[in-house]
């Protein structure tokens, strides 16, 4: 499908910080799009997120924020 | 396997033109982790061949034959053949099909695969409707559910599958849910070091189909187990065991959520909400439900 970024509403915000580095997330997420980090934390690939939320939904310790898309999406 | 441990490798790629929230890729995702490149994959039609994406695109990173609906088990079992006369016998055959392709269409040639004692697992991720079709009753809807062609809610009770592979006496079968991936990791990379046909089911609650909002996939699988609706459990050469949740509600050690917890977020089952309750049919469902839990505790403790 191409770069399915622009599909997303609601971008995923990861705090860093807050990451207990337990990868909820990157297991569930449906796109494959949470890439690990070196420091076990995680962040997101925009660029084919398709903003579902299922990583700030499963999330235990709610570091990862859901904040509305302004102009384009992911392009 | 703790979630960290999994293998990092993706085989399914992202752009892919799954709906957001898909839980179907996020089993694929975990199936092909498990069971790593050395996988051809056979798909029939359903959502994955959709998914999928037009030629010459690919969404994943393995081998797949496309093949017609009702020939998922029957592709697989010429796959695998071949690949046994070509010496290359470390080579996994995997057929992924839906719950339309599997307890409907599919069956015949499934259960032909099965007495012919072919080695290769078979996997039927189960959304309980026709989704990529637009979302049609099949043999695994559950009662009073909405669909395209049950307006009314369905009239039937599903069908259960676990009981018709068990009645083949495979080697090992399995059922299990995307919300337990060390569950569903674990099961996948069990059957693959087993010879023999395998299958298993992995229920995969469908944003679109059930109608509920698409961060909820992974609980509505969640609440699914825990009220019972579904249950995890494999059987090794005719030796059920029921695993995590499942195998505490079996043992009475926890009751069943109350069905409806898991019913009210499903939009297929407003009409049972709103604009009044409907008691008799929810309490039908609920009734299913135990009767289903009694012949489990009946034969498998």
């Amino acid at each position: 499908m191409g770069k399915t970024g622009s599909w997303r509403v609601f971008r995923p915000v990861v705090d860093r910080l807050k990451c207990v580095k337990c990868l909820r997330c990157w297991v569930f997420c449906p796109e494959g799009v949470v890439r690990r980090e070196e420091d076990g934390t995680v962040s997101i690939d925009y660029e084919y997120c398709k903003g579902c939320g299922i990583c700030a939904a499963e999330c235990k310790v709610k570091a990862i924020t859901l904040v509305r898309e302004e102009g384009d999406g992911g392009k | 396997m703790a979630i960290k441990d999994f293998p990092i490798e993706e085989y399914v790629l992202p752009g892919s033109a799954a709906c957001p929230g898909c839980p179907a890729t996020i089993a694929l995702r975990i199936v092909l982790k498990a069971l790593g490149k050395k996988t051809v994959m056979i798909v029939p039609a359903c959502c994955t061949a959709v998914i999928e994406s037009l030629y010459p695109h690919t969404s994943f990173n393995i081998p797949v034959m496309n093949i017609a609906f009702e020939a998922a088990a029957a592709g697989a079992a010429g796959v695998e053949a071949a690949l046994r006369k070509l010496g290359k016998n470390d080579v996994t055959v995997l057929a992924w099909a839906g719950d339309g392709g599997t307890y409907d269409i599919g069956l015949q040639a499934l259960s032909g695969a099965l007495e012919r004692e072919t080695n290769f697992i078979y996997i039927c991720y189960n959304n309980q409707i026709y989704s990529n079709t637009g979302i049609q009753r099949s043999g695994a809807t559950p009662y009073a559910a909405w669909t395209t062609t049950t307006v009314g809610g369905k009239k039937e009770f599903r069908k259960e599958m676990g009981d018709i592979i068990r009645a083949h006496h495979i080697p090992y079968s399995a059922q299990t849910c995307i919300s337990y991936p060390d569950d569903l990791y674990n099961k996948v990379k069990k059957a693959k070091e087993i010879e023999g046909p395998k299958y298993i089911e992995i229920l995969t609650p469908c944003p679109p189909g059930w109608r509920f909002s698409m961060e909820k996939t992974v609980e509505m699988g969640r609440l699914a187990v825990e009220t019972g609706v579904w249950a995890l459990y494999e059987c090794k050469n005719d030796v059920v065991t029921f695993n995590g949740k499942s195998r505490l509600i079996l043992e009475n050690k926890i009751k069943r959520v109350p069905i409806e917890e898991w019913m009210r977020p499903q939009g297929r089952f407003k009409h049972l909400f709103v604009p009044k309750k409907d008691v008799k049919r929810i309490k039908a469902l609920e009734e299913h439900i135990e009767k289903i839990w009694e012949r489990y505790r009946k034969y498998y403790i």
